[in-house]
């Protein structure tokens, strides 16, 4: 559940963020997002992955639906891909921001938390 | 160990932060920054448009005196509306960079040869080359003169300022998509890059020349040879403008001093990259006595490389002193080719030899000192500050002389410190073409037009005219050096004083046409004059078969309709093929020929010398054509020598005259080659060729197919970029046909204007009015041109009319 809530938070959030900020506020979010909602290390990994690849792939693919295709395709082939693939290789360059940030989010809490679990046991 | 955990996550998230806001460098090839360029929200999918007009329908413009309205038509066209001129210009600039921005900034870039610092070292030798050859000199020079005049400054300026206000209302998320594969931003756009632009022009069309080739080829051949190998003029040239009964060139020419020929004799391997020598265009004009209103009709296509973004934008201007619409140049003030409520007019390229080389002798190392009348005089120097995008600044150290700048020497071209080669370029003189430009939009009367273009410097064009009074007229027009016989055709002798250009033509005694005899004016890049006009009039270039076919079918012409004009433009039938291809077939020996061999015969025979797209005989006649000509003229392929070929024109009058020319012989064998032979060989050869193309790439080899013909997006180097081009577009024609469409290169825009009251006109481009690879009207008129179809241009009398066929309308106001 937490988890995601966390999936949420962050691309509700990120989607935010990016409408006044560019692409590394998503980093900030993921971050910070992760600092508030607590988890175990991988599960916070997974949550800032699933959550940058699942923002950024939506807004490409609608972006593309909306304008039938006419530079998915060019840069597409650019890059050598096709186009879906392009629209996923977006969602993953997100993904792998959110999931670093989110993994360094949760190593900051850790930071503390081992100082707290030292003074109560 | 959870600190260093902590740090070492943070490390990789701040590095893979860093990785995809930069450009990278991955084994040579820069990749873009990929978390800004993939960004949904900024990067390049911010550029996908789904609206063909996404731009403001309000704008604050600082420093608009009244109100402007941008009203677009179904097309796309912008027809703007302004109550003065310098809202007008203003207007135009803000509009042009709107549709246009990377085009126009990229353009200026190359003609400045600052290439390198957007693309890095690739683009390093072209810089050099762009500088070397004097560029920025020659755009500094026009310059000074766009300042004197203060109309047509007022103008450029107005233009800057609104490219500029539109370039600052841009946030990331708005630049156009190549800023952000390439990773740059637009800089402040300024009225010299107009100058910029005008010199990129000037550079296409004057820019040929072969000189180095012609010095080499006389040295290793002879004169008698090279004379007879290329001949400035032969039988059947149909100059632009006859000596005839209204034009017996009633002047006094100017006196030259011809001096003793006494030419260096240095053999040159390395020479610049030139333009294409197929720039060059079609224009014509006929009298209404030939047409079905009554009315002239004028037509014009320019053949330049084909590119997106286009060259070419079409626009309406309105002020309460202009209604002119047309086609016009990114970063130029007005309209280039078009028409008025008066009047109409176009352009050819006029060539000559525009560019000649002096051999220079320095005093010393040191080279601040050169022999010029047997003296030394001082040089000056110029330090070239090259950016190279992800290297060091790179400083190219170029001299100049009175002459111009020494483009070759220790470091250029042959890198030999005794090939010091200065340039004497037109390109180097100022230019009033802006200002011809403006006077132009503005003109109604014959008499209008001649002071117009009085202004008309480089590059010389041949100016087709009409109005709706019923004049056609041609004038061939520009700057053109009066030279003595021979003179800058091969490298010269920058001491002697008598090889320097002396003096130029009075505009007054430049070649022209008013209402002829004939029912109409034509030029198509080929010989202006015939001998009989006082000056010597050199070009390597002329051209030699899409005038005759014009003339041919004009002569022949009545009852012309604009429709007649558009059919005609599209027209894919070769003088070539017509005049040699029945030797060729003529020189087969039927009994050596395989079945395969006579079905291809058969249908050559019954070939009517139309490209077609779907033809296969056309390209077995184009690939054995060109084979045979290169095995005639092998001597010319030699590794340490550059070599011009004799012109295909030349090289036919030879195969029919001279049968037994030497060079029928091919080098590399032991055998003694006969003009039959190669043309039995080539032909052999070009059914294995064509067997093997087909093979190799599993398509037959139509001439649509064979040809492919593709538009190439400016920054698409090698196909880095070609998801932006267009490629393989089936359409008719061939280089010297009138529908001159070669693989890369073609009527980059075709214009016909019936000069009726207002003038109705049609117009194509081989692009889209957008210069965005994301916008639905980037590429939109591609399948126009191909088909030989045009959008029937909306001439707008007022802002009020036509509100119908308004798609769209923007409205600029003061800040």
């Amino acid at each position: 559940m937490k988890f995601l809530f966390k999936i949420i938070c962050i691309a509700l959030l990120g989607y935010l963020v990016q409408l006044f900020l560019p692409f590394w506020s998503l980093a900030l979010v993921a971050f910070l997002v992760n600092i508030i909602i607590k988890t175990k290390g991988f599960a916070a990994f997974a949550a800032g992955f699933i959550s940058g690849i699942l923002l950024w792939s939506a807004k490409a693919y609608l972006i593309d639906m909306n304008t039938n295709s006419i530079l998915t395709e060019k840069m597409a082939k650019i890059f050598s891909l096709s186009s879906p693939m392009l629209i996923l290789v977006t969602g993953l360059v997100a993904a792998l921001v959110t999931a670093f940030a989110s993994l360094t989010g949760h190593q900051f809490n850790t930071l503390f938390e081992r100082k707290r679990s030292d003074v109560y046991r | 160990m959870k600190l260093f955990k902590f740090l070492i996550s943070l490390a990789i998230t701040v590095s893979l932060l860093y990785l995809l806001n930069n450009q990278v460098n991955v084994g040579g090839t820069a990749l873009p920054p990929l978390g800004k360029l993939l960004d949904p929200f900024h990067g390049f999918w911010q550029n996908a448009q789904n609206d063909s007009l996404p731009y403001y329908a309000n704008i604050q413009l600082e420093g608009l005196k009244g109100e402007v309205k941008v009203h677009y038509d179904e097309f796309g066209i912008p027809h703007i509306f302004a109550e003065n001129n310098h809202d007008l210009y203003m207007a135009q600039g803000y509009i042009v960079a709107q549709h246009r921005l990377w085009q126009m900034e990229f353009q200026t870039h190359a003609a400045a040869g600052r290439v390198a610092e957007i693309v890095g070292d690739g683009a390093l030798n072209f810089d050099r080359g762009q500088r070397r050859k004097g560029m920025v000199f020659g755009a500094e020079r026009t310059y000074e003169l766009m300042k004197a005049d203060k109309e047509t400054f007022e103008y450029i300026e107005a233009y800057a300022n609104g490219v500029n206000q539109y370039i600052n209302s841009l946030s990331y998320k708005d630049l156009p998509v190549e800023y952000k594969l390439l990773d740059y931003r637009p800089e402040e756009w300024t009225s010299f890059k107009s100058a910029l632009i005008l010199e990129y022009m000037i550079d296409a069309l004057t820019g040929y020349d072969e000189d180095f080739e012609s010095s080499n080829a006389l040295q290793m051949f002879g004169k008698e040879t090279f004379d007879l190998l290329f001949p400035e003029s032969l039988l059947d040239t149909d100059p632009v403008t006859p000596t005839d009964s209204a034009n017996q060139w009633a002047f006094e020419p100017l006196e030259i001093d011809t001096p003793k020929l006494d030419l260096p004799t240095d053999l040159v391997q390395n020479v610049l990259p030139k333009p294409d020598p197929d720039n060059g265009s079609n224009n014509w004009a006929v009298a209404g006595s030939k047409t079905k209103s009554g009315k002239p009709i004028l037509a014009n296509d320019t053949h330049l490389g084909l590119n997106l973004p286009s060259l070419w934008i079409l626009l309406q201007l309105h002020s309460p002193d202009v209604n002119v619409m047309g086609f016009t140049f990114t970063g130029a003030a007005g309209i280039t080719i078009g028409f008025n409520e008066n009047a109409a007019w176009g352009f050819t390229n006029a060539p000559r030899d525009h560019k000649d080389w002096y051999k220079i002798e320095f005093q010393d190392e040191s080279r601040s000192k050169y022999k010029y009348k047997d003296q030394w005089q001082p040089t000056t120097v110029k330090i070239e500050e090259i950016k190279v995008k992800g290297q060091d600044v790179f400083y190219d150290t170029v001299i100049y002389t009175h002459h111009g700048p020494v483009v070759y020497d220790k470091s250029f071209g042959d890198d030999d410190g005794y090939k010091n080669f200065a340039l004497r370029w037109i390109g180097h003189d100022p230019s009033r073409v802006q200002t011809a430009l403006l006077h132009l939009n503005r003109v109604s009367t014959h008499e209008d037009y001649v002071k117009a273009i009085e202004y008309w410097d480089a590059p010389p064009q041949n100016i087709v005219f009409a109005t709706t009074h019923g004049d056609i007229a041609l004038r061939v027009q520009g700057n053109y050096v009066a030279k003595w016989k021979d003179q800058g055709k091969f490298l010269m002798d920058g001491n002697n004083p008598l090889h320097e250009w002396q003096t130029l033509v009075p505009k007054a005694q430049n070649a022209f046409q008013l209402n002829p005899e004939r029912g109409f004016v034509s030029s198509a890049n080929q010989h202006p004059v015939d001998s009989l006009y006082p000056y010597w009039t050199y070009s390597p270039t002329y051209e030699t078969y899409r005038n005759r076919i014009i003339n041919r079918m004009l002569s022949a012409a009545d009852d012309v309709t604009p429709q007649d004009m558009m059919t005609m433009q599209q027209n894919g039938y070769g003088i070539l093929p017509e005049e040699i291809l029945p030797l060729m077939l003529d020189s087969l020996i039927a009994n050596e020929l395989t079945d395969k061999g006579k079905a291809i015969v058969d249908s050559l025979k019954s070939w009517d010398y139309h490209y077609t797209v779907g033809s296969k005989t056309a390209t077995y006649f184009q690939v054995w054509w060109s084979r045979l000509y290169r095995s005639i003229w092998d001597e010319f392929r030699i590794e340490d020598v550059a070599l011009e070929e004799p012109s295909y024109f030349t090289t036919i009058h030879l195969m029919k005259n001279y049968p037994t020319l030497e060079f029928y012989d091919i080098d590399s064998t032991d055998q003694k080659e006969t003009l039959k032979l190669l043309i039995n060989e080539s032909f052999n050869h070009t059914i294995d060729f064509l067997e093997l193309w087909k093979e190799e790439r599993n398509r037959d080899f139509t001439w649509g197919n064979y040809k492919a013909t593709y538009v190439r997006h400016l920054a698409d180097l090698g196909g880095s970029l070609a998801g932006f081009s267009s490629y393989n577009i089936q359409v008719q024609g061939e280089a010297n046909t009138i529908n001159s469409t070669k693989r890369n290169h073609g009527p980059s825009q075709r214009l016909v204007v019936e000069m009726t009251s207002p003038p109705q006109a049609w117009g194509i481009y081989p692009g889209g009015q957008s210069g965005n690879p994301g916008s639905p009207l980037y590429d939109n008129m591609i399948e126009l041109w191909r088909t030989g179809a045009y959008h029937k241009l909306l001439f707008m009398l007022n802002k009020e009319e036509s509100q119908n066929k308004i798609i769209f309308t923007q409205t600029f106001e003061s800040k």
